[in-house]
């Protein structure tokens, strides 16, 4: 049952040395594992095979956000992450509808918000400290928005150029444009968090659309095992990524539970 | 009123690892034990099979296997002249409910204090002169030392199926191995961890300035292991969904894969969950424990007689217990006397960020809660402190944990949070980033501290728990030092274009997370003025109410909490076999 460590300082060290990358030699190369899943380092996650081309969300049945809201959204989601030559931006990759399940599901109506009274401002160090639900948040948010949009522009928040979008989104990040009791600075942020989980999160949450998100940075998603992969230094990883929806099962490797 | 079961012998109060490893150890003695659990029972298999587990949104954005908010918190304040809030969603850390508790989704990062860790105030007293303390620094030592608990650390070991090398085995330094590691009296059951890329470049570099990295030890197992219970492990696959998670493949050590298997076939043990446990009740004097009164799954209240109690909360949870209990004098900074709720602390973390060529793939996502270069030159007092005038120490290391991107798309300080620039700067330094996590000790002051909020409850109505916190000046200073010493290495490794040094700065934040281990508030300790519970773990003033976990920390080490906290159970629950079931009464005399 004991260890069969290495034995001495140099073998420990060796432990843990970086591996020579796979482009500086064949040698270097023949002694690694055989390299399915692997090219060249000089590959990038942009470069990698692109996934699945980007369809659009599944399915636009909306439970929270009505039609004005769902296209403000868009439109906010456009801006906060564009669809340009990196790829799909988080409308294409879906995430108003990830937001609208998400607010019309348990994190929406608070399942795990401590909501008791009294609120208070407080210091910056004790946090979030106002009573509005991630519901009642973006409900109040995204009227404010439009009707700050409306009084400065007689258009609505999502007709605006995209340079106009940019601006007020600005304006609200610095917390600026007045959406009083909603300071909007907190709002934006919440828009940011909200457009990132829907931008990264699996797939099966019904954002990130043909993992756009996931291509974006190279992350692969569900996989089961880096076991042979992950003291192969510096090694690219090119496979597509893999959503939770279509990864694999594998045999548990222990028993069911007592 | 509350119905009422019939006794049993051990009422122990959470099913995590010190609830589990005691509750075994005495139903195994032929105590007949109750282990109560709050949460929900979660198993290996079938709850965390894949590929459904690997869901970052469920378990680290959504926080499935932690403390809801919602039912209850803490309320937070710096000092005691503000008013405490309640902390409305979890930032800070990430305390844990459902069975396993913190030991299901840990990361498994597996150390053992620092035999200095144990004879804080008196070791560095002598070496340094009692000087070296600033006034208001309430450190005391622990009542127990290193050698008197290393049989049990090693107990813990061989359970969890720790995997790592030996530095130190009976006082022989091991070629290869952490020169600074205490003596062990055995080698790690299992080999180390596989070494990923990052931290090979941070072990290359640190190697080159004169430091001695090592592969970090862990309680995620490396090969088919059976460990001290008959029960199977087997090898980590490096999936990356660890920390926050629990872990499908039965390689990361949790109560639910070393322990409770065999417990539930004792005859004398029961795991009862969806009970939720408001107070321990106790005779009308104070002096003894009736047993305790939790809430059932469908509201009822419910009494559970017991000879015993065993509070094995999370951490802080079970000062919350002590206090509501009113088991032992609540501490009060105004006039410096009672015990219950004093010298907690946190965990002084810090970090490096580090930005990479893009030539250097870092692979973010290949990684486990405890894959890592670690070095322990800055730890503990494996330094000369003079100089620097603060005491106590951290490690630098770096660890892959996770490159799951809704937490982890790193981008430089400077790069605008949204829009195409952040898309083109999220999508260049995602796989060509990482980070030096430095964790450092944490020093106990007299304004911070535990107690009950007097204006926010839970759920039950009952008051919540109120942390006073902020960072100590030693601290401050500490950070700083280690932080530093983290970036000198950063700008040593190889590809690396930037370091963005983070020392820990004051106030102390509720909003950022920093680590899940809250320690202190039923210190251990020789003298009953400074302490909650004598060395046996039990309380002073009652004494059939055992505490165990990091509550019992006097001041927090910069080494993760576990491996002390298995060690301290098996001493406990030793302690109750021979001692307290021999002769039930004080164990030690004041």
């Amino acid at each position: 049952m004991d260890a069969t460590p290495p034995t001495s300082r140099r073998a420990l060290l060796k432990a843990f040395a970086v591996g020579v990358p796979a482009a500086l030699g064949a040698a270097a190369r023949a002694t690694a594992q055989p390299a399915p899943a692997a090219s060249p380092p000089s590959a990038s996650p942009g470069a990698a095979p692109a996934a699945k081309p980007v369809a659009g969300p599944r399915s636009r049945v909306l439970q929270f956000f009505n039609a004005t809201e769902a296209a403000n959204m868009d439109a906010i989601a456009s801006r906060l992450i564009p669809n340009d030559d990196l790829g799909p931006g988080a409308k294409e990759a879906g995430v108003t509808f990830f937001l609208d399940q998400q607010l019309a599901g348990g994190w929406g109506t608070g399942d795990h918000f401590y909501r008791q009274g009294p609120f208070e401002a407080g210091t910056p160090e004790q946090g979030y400290q106002l009573s509005f639900t991630p519901a009642q948040m973006f409900r109040l948010g995204l009227g404010k928005l439009e009707e700050a949009s409306r009084s400065t522009s007689k258009k609505g928040f999502a007709e605006l150029s995209p340079a106009d979008q940019d601006a007020m989104l600005k304006r609200m990040q610095a917390g600026e444009l007045d959406f009083s009791p909603l300071p909007s600075a907190i709002f934006f942020q919440a828009l940011l968090d909200g457009t990132m989980e829907g931008f990264f999160s699996d797939p099966i949450y019904g954002g990130n659309s043909g993992m756009a998100g996931w291509t974006l940075v190279g992350f692969p998603g569900a996989y089961a095992s880096y076991a042979n992969d992950i003291d192969r230094h510096g090694v690219a990883w090119t496979r597509p990524p893999v959503s939770i929806a279509d990864a694999h099962a594998h045999g548990a490797a222990g028993e069911a539970h007592p | 009123m509350s119905k009422t079961l019939p006794a049993v012998d051990v009422a122990i109060i959470g099913g995590g690892w010190t609830g589990s490893v005691i509750g075994k150890e005495l139903a195994a003695a032929k105590q007949r034990v109750v282990v109560l659990e709050r949460g929900e029972p979660r198993w290996p298999s079938p709850d965390f099979q894949a590929p459904m587990v690997h869901d970052e949104l469920k378990y680290v954005r959504r926080h499935a296997l932690h403390q809801n908010t919602a039912t209850e918190t803490f309320t937070f304040r710096n000092n005691p002249q503000q008013k405490a809030l309640p902390m409305r969603r979890w930032q800070f850390a990430s305390p844990a409910t459902h069975l396993g508790g913190a030991g299901s989704h840990w990361s498994g990062a597996y150390y053992r204090f620092d035999p200095t860790d144990f004879k804080m105030r008196s070791h560095y007293s002598n070496r340094y002169g009692a000087k070296i303390f600033d006034e208001d620094l309430t450190v005391q030592d622990w009542p127990l030392s290193y050698d008197e608990l290393e049989p049990y650390f090693d107990r813990f070991d061989y359970l969890i199926g720790a995997s790592g090398y030996a530095g130190n085995l009976k006082g022989q330094l091991q070629p290869g191995g952490n020169p600074f590691e205490p003596w062990r009296s055995r080698p790690y059951p299992n080999p180390p961890m596989k070494v990923p890329y990052a931290p090979a470049l941070f072990g290359e570099a640190a190697a080159k300035l004169g430091y001695h990295p090592y592969v970090q030890p862990s309680a995620l197992v490396t090969r088919p292991y059976i460990n001290s219970e008959g029960l199977p492990m087997s090898a980590c696959v490096y999936c990356g969904f660890c920390s926050n998670f629990g872990c499908e493949h039965f390689a990361k050590a949790s109560p639910q894969v070393c322990v409770l298997p065999v417990a539930m076939k004792l005859p004398d043990f029961e795991l009862r969950t969806g009970t939720h446990v408001l107070r321990v009740e106790l005779t009308p004097d104070g002096k003894h424990a009736r047993g305790v009164t939790y809430v059932d799954a469908a509201g009822e209240e419910v009494f559970q007689p017991a000879d015993i109690v065993v509070l094995s909360a999370f951490s802080i949870n079970n000062v919350r217990l002590l206090l509501l209990s009113k088991i032992g004098k609540p501490f009060d900074p105004a006039t410096n006397t009672g015990v219950v709720g004093r010298n907690y602390t946190h965990q002084t973390t810090s970090g490096v960020n580090l930005f990479f060529e893009e030539s250097f793939n870092i692979n973010p996502f290949m990684g486990a809660g405890a894959v890592a270069v670690t070095m322990d030159d800055f730890s503990a007092d494996n330094f000369d402190h003079g100089p620097h005038g603060f005491v106590g120490g951290g490690y630098l290391q770096i660890q892959v944990v996770s490159g799951a991107p809704i937490s982890y798309h790193p981008t430089p300080r400077g790069t605008p949070g949204w829009g195409s620039e952040w898309k083109q700067a999220v999508r260049r330094y995602y796989n060509h980033s990482a980070s030096i996590t430095i964790t450092g000790s944490a020093m106990p002051t007299r304004n911070s501290y535990l107690s009950l909020d007097p204006t926010y409850k839970d759920a039950w109505g009952l008051p919540l728990l109120r942390i006073t916190y902020d960072l100590p000046d030693n601290d401050i200073r500490m950070s700083a030092f280690l932080t530093e010493r983290g970036d000198q290495i950063g700008k040593a490794m190889r590809g690396v274009t930037l370091t963005e040094p983070g020392p820990r700065k004051r106030p102390f934040t509720a909003t950022s997370y920093q680590s899940t281990h809250l320690t202190g508030g039923a210190a251990i300790g020789a003298d009953p003025a400074t302490s909650v519970v004598n060395r046996a773990g039990q309380c002073w003033d009652v004494p059939n109410v055992f505490v165990t976990g990091a509550a019992l920390f006097p001041q927090n080490s910069g080494f993760n909490p576990t491996g002390t906290v298995g060690a301290t159970a098996y001493w406990i629950a030793e302690r109750i076999l021979k001692d307290y079931l021999a002769a039930p009464g004080k164990l030690v005399q004041t």
